[in-house]
């Protein structure tokens, strides 16, 4: 099944809002593709969050399926609702993150990095990663991508542990602003 | 739940939608408020007993056309800001339009008159009374929008938050203009102005802290 443009999916949604459900589940389909690529590209190293992000990005876009309006690109519409649901997780997280462990488990990681597009958009997110400050950096590479605890990560960068947690959380905030910025 | 599978069941439901949800809710909204706003004006402030004498008098047209212009452009506003991806556009103009014609009325009166009276049209007599009467009778409006947009899908809530702001306030002072005993253009421009940017401030304050939607 080949992707469709934005006609093609435009076509599709105002079908669906007629009432047609094959068409929705079509369009459906073809919007989980993209919105499993945005994410992928932006919280890469949270494997498992963009699927979730996926999920409740295409809830919102059913919930919210009167506010297209016809004359407006659907792709604009759609990556707007994508990338409102990704801030708001990005906030929440940065909100949580010096109180929660990690709890990435590492069969899901490693299920996923086994996928070549998964492995470039985690790459594109280390290269964000890498643009922050050390005390940002470091906490972040370690607790978030390498699932090290908060101690261990204090032992092996010599920070203190309140300075990782802290690390963490304004780390994951100022990620979220240059997330924000490239998209 | 896998992916397919919420996309199946999303499918399976009834999926046509009214598309015309955003102006219907945000219409509600506006009305009902704006019909606590008269009630609460007129049974508070009271009319001005010489309403019949002002209907005639184009002082109060622009009075009243400023205000009711502002609202009518911020309803267009954010029925635009309630959908996610959309622009203002051509809104944008709607809602500088109405502040510009105002001031440059404004200041057309403000050079006819001496120097001695200048003061006197900008300060008017009921100034504060003018700015907390639109601010508090913004209140309904404001709410009511609030609510509504909760519903709706602003992805930019500030502005959202700000419109609903100047929905509010521009139905306050339309509602307030038949009270209010002042007639010089410079007076509405200032007084009337402030009153409608206090909605404004908080709505943008309060936007991306309420306007959250799932």
């Amino acid at each position: 099944m080949s992707t469709p443009d934005e006609v093609g999916l435009r076509a599709l949604l105002l079908l669906a809002l007629a009432g047609d459900n094959a068409a929705y589940a079509a369009f459906l389909g073809h919007v989980g593709g993209r919105l499993r690529s945005y994410y992928r590209r932006r919280v890469a190293a949270f494997p498992d969050d963009a699927e979730d992000l996926v999920q409740e990005a295409m809830l919102a876009i059913h919930n919210q399926r009167h506010s297209y309006r016809s004359e407006q690109p659907v792709t604009a519409w759609l990556y707007a609702i994508a990338r409102y649901k990704l801030i708001d997780a990005l906030r929440a997280r940065s909100a949580h993150a010096a109180v929660i462990e990690p709890l990435d488990d590492d069969e899901g990681a490693g299920m996923a990095s086994s996928e070549p597009e998964v492995d470039e958009a985690r790459r594109d997110l280390l290269a964000l990663v890498e643009t922050l400050a050390d005390r940002f950096r470091l906490p972040i590479v370690h607790v978030k991508i390498e699932g090290l605890s908060v101690a261990e990560t204090a032992r092996l960068t010599g920070m203190s542990e309140s300075a990782v947690k802290v690390g963490i959380h304004r780390g994951l905030k100022e990620l979220a602003k240059r997330a924000r910025g490239s998209s | 739940m896998r992916t397919e599978e919420l996309v199946a069941m999303l499918a399976r439901g009834p999926v046509a939608a009214d598309i015309h949800t955003t102006e219907r809710c945000l219409g509600m909204a506006a009305a009902a408020g704006a019909g606590v706003a008269a009630l609460s004006a007129f049974a508070i402030l009271g009319v001005r007993p010489d309403l019949a004498w002002m209907l005639q008098h184009p002082a109060f047209w622009i009075k009243l056309a400023f205000p009711a212009t502002l609202a009518l452009a911020a309803f267009a506003a954010s029925c635009r800001m309630a959908r996610p991806g959309a622009r203002l556009g051509v809104t944008r103009v709607a809602l500088v339009g109405p502040i510009v014609v105002v001031l440059v009325v404004a200041w057309l009166a403000l050079l006819s008159a001496s120097p001695g009276e200048r003061i006197a049209l900008v300060a008017g007599h009921t100034a504060l009374e003018c700015v907390v009467s639109v601010g508090l009778l913004a209140l309904p409006v404001f709410a009511a929008a609030f609510v509504a947009l909760r519903r709706l899908a602003p992805t930019r809530p500030r502005a959202a938050g700000a419109l609903a702001g100047l929905l509010g306030g521009g139905i306050a002072a339309t509602v307030y203009a038949f009270h209010c005993d002042e007639m010089q253009a410079p007076f509405v421009a200032v007084w009337y102005s402030l009153g409608m940017s206090i909605p404004v401030l908080i709505g943008a304050t309060l936007g991306p802290r309420l306007l959250r939607w799932a």
